[in-house]
């Protein structure tokens, strides 16, 4: 990101945040409205595909959006963000099958379990720098994903977990019914956002930003920028194993793939289609994705060549994210009129 | 009271910081000067932290800072400006001082709140009427002219309200007119903040105008300290550094 591109959206997003008081109200009203509308869309809609499309979105989503936490906000690009949706998948999924437990608590220990793992892999890679980083990130990706394969007895090795994921029912959801997984979905979509805005807005969010432009100064300023990207790199891995957690309840299983680079890489691709310096930028990134991925997929078998160039349009041709270009657009637009009015 | 105490620091064969022993009383105002490569950055490095010391102590009311990682130096009340302006540039001045005031303030708040607490707003308010800055706030960094980059580096570490300053070439790659306002601000901080200030300067003339304490280094060690007029008037300050010029006038 250039300096002035992110100035134009630092003053289109971040102004407002200093000028404004507080409002964590206002975010959790938008939340709940934005909730309300995907829950009643069943009752609008009885297309199976769309509300499918929404559970992935939900997915994706939480995943791209944490890994925006770390790419955009405290430019750390990490390689390896899938490995904690693969996470999530594979710990869900294993939790339900061989303990048996409800599934809020399958959940929590879920989180529990990537809390761990995520501690003690940042502890290692946030030290390091740039591409020191990213490839690290990556060989972690690889160590989990060559234990999920090599594992055999425990994860199915590479046909997965199969057989299905129980899910009894608990406060009266029941999971295997499409419904009640669809509104669980969104709930917890809307939930991460509403947590990761809070994140990126908060004083913590501003101490990243600040690391991103210089962490040198960051370092001079008392801020521990090793604890600070540590604790980013913990939280995003959270929320990248809830997505995964939800994808597990989506296809009733978890599978190799999950964990695999390609998860991480379509993590970046989606970050690039959006656009980084907007909190939901990932969000329309993924949007895009599933839309492209479901509709080039069913056209030809050579969707890669599709996704590629469409990739390299957004990025040698906008040399931005959608919601970036839109952001951009929408400033210099504000400021053409100003002039005239002026 | 800030209390350098047998500092020394070696890169290799080159000594940048040979046995300095130095007081810098509360409330002081301290000129740092010498020729290019006397050492001067590395005092500055080794006393912040950017730079772990050989040997020797660094005592901030009597708390030893020497070797302690920069924000552990930072918390224990010494900030610090740089050289070459070291700034955010992708965040407005406001969000600069607010997100500095809220990194400093680490309560338990700082993951779920805006910038809640009037304290963080009235920090940070201060210093930026203090630097003039008020009404460029909404400026993003990155789009400031240079003088308004250094101002923005200075309130930086004002913000943290620290005890000592410490301020790397305030004026350098400024005109002489800029030069004058930024080191009229600096001292006019000094006196308003009444914290102890130390900085590099190169520039003899302002040197001589407003500081009321001189530290002359060479070679890593101090050549000379004291008033303006004393070390003016030293043989060895004249001969390694000043000339005769500087001389002239204060026999003038």
């Amino acid at each position: 990101m250039t300096e002035l591109q992110a100035e134009q959206a630092s003053k289109v997003l971040d102004n407002s945040v200093t000028k404004s008081k507080p409002r964590p109200n206002r975010d959790a009203l938008i939340a709940l409205a934005v909730f309300v509308v995907l829950a009643l869309l069943p009752m609008l809609t009885s297309s199976k595909f769309l509300l499918d499309f929404v559970i992935r979105c939900a997915a994706y989503g939480l995943f791209a959006t944490s890994l925006n936490l770390l790419v955009g906000y405290t430019g750390l690009t990490s390689f390896g963000h899938g490995m904690f949706f693969g996470l999530g998948a594979y710990g869900f999924g294993l939790m339900m099958q061989k303990t048996g437990v409800a599934v809020p608590v399958a959940f929590v220990a879920t989180l529990a379990i990537t809390f761990v793992v995520a501690l003690v892999i940042g502890a290692i890679c946030v030290r390091l720098k740039e591409i020191y980083f990213a490839f690290v990130t990556l060989a972690f990706q690889m160590l989990i994903h060559s234990t999920i394969l090599s594992w055999v007895s425990l994860t199915g090795g590479d046909q997965g977990l199969r057989g299905g994921i129980p899910r009894p029912p608990f406060l009266g959801i029941d999971l295997s019914n499409h419904l009640h997984l669809y509104i669980v979905s969104c709930a917890l979509l809307v939930i991460g956002l509403f947590l990761m805005h809070q994140i990126a807005q908060s004083p913590f969010g501003y101490t990243l930003r600040m690391i991103r432009d210089n962490a040198t100064r960051a370092s001079f300023i008392g801020i521990d920028v090793w604890r600070a990207k540590l604790t980013i790199f913990v939280l995003a891995a959270l929320f990248a194993s809830t997505g995964g957690m939800i994808m597990a309840l989506f296809v009733s299983g978890a599978y190799p793939e999950f964990a695999y680079w390609t998860i991480s890489g379509e993590g970046i691709f989606i970050n690039m289609l959006g656009g980084v310096t907007t909190f939901l930028g990932p969000m329309v990134g993924t949007a895009l994705f599933l839309i492209l991925n479901d509709t080039v997929t069913r056209v030809t078998e050579y969707h890669g060549i599709v996704l590629g160039i469409v990739i390299l349009f957004f990025a040698i041709g906008l040399r931005k994210g959608l919601m970036d270009f839109v952001i951009e657009w929408y400033v210099q637009r504000r400021e053409r009129s100003g002039e005239r009015t002026s | 009271m800030l209390e350098i105490r047998a500092l020394s620091k070696s890169f290799g064969g080159v000594k940048a910081t040979d046995n300095v022993t130095l007081d810098f009383a509360d409330g002081s105002l301290t000129a740092v000067i010498g020729p290019n490569g006397a050492g001067k950055s590395t005092f500055f490095n080794l006393i912040t932290g950017a730079l772990k010391p050989d040997s020797g102590q660094i005592l901030l009311n009597g708390v030893d800072l020497a070797g302690r990682s920069p924000p552990e130096i930072v918390r224990h009340g010494i900030g610090r400006a740089f050289q070459v302006a070291s700034i955010f540039p992708s965040l407005t001045v406001q969000e600069t001082m607010l997100a500095a005031v809220g990194a400093d303030q680490r309560r338990a708040s700082v993951m779920h709140r805006r910038f809640p607490l009037a304290e963080t707003r009235d920090r940070a308010e201060q210093a930026m009427e203090l630097l003039g800055l008020a009404s460029k706030r909404n400026r993003t960094a990155a789009t400031l002219s240079h003088g308004d980059q250094k101002l923005l580096d200075i309130a930086l570490a004002l913000v943290l309200d620290p005890k000592v300053l410490l301020l790397d070439e305030p004026t350098a790659g400024m005109g002489t007119e800029e030069r004058w306002r930024m080191i009229d601000k600096v001292r006019e901080l000094w006196e308003k903040q009444k914290i102890t200030v130390v900085f590099i300067e190169h520039d003899m003339d302002i040197v001589f105008k407003i500081a009321p304490e001189i530290v002359v280094l060479c070679y890593g060690r101090i050549l000379a300290t004291g008033k303006p007029d004393a070390v003016r008037r030293n043989e060895a300050v004249i001969e390694a550094y000043l000339g005769t010029e500087h001389h002239a006038e204060a026999a003038i």
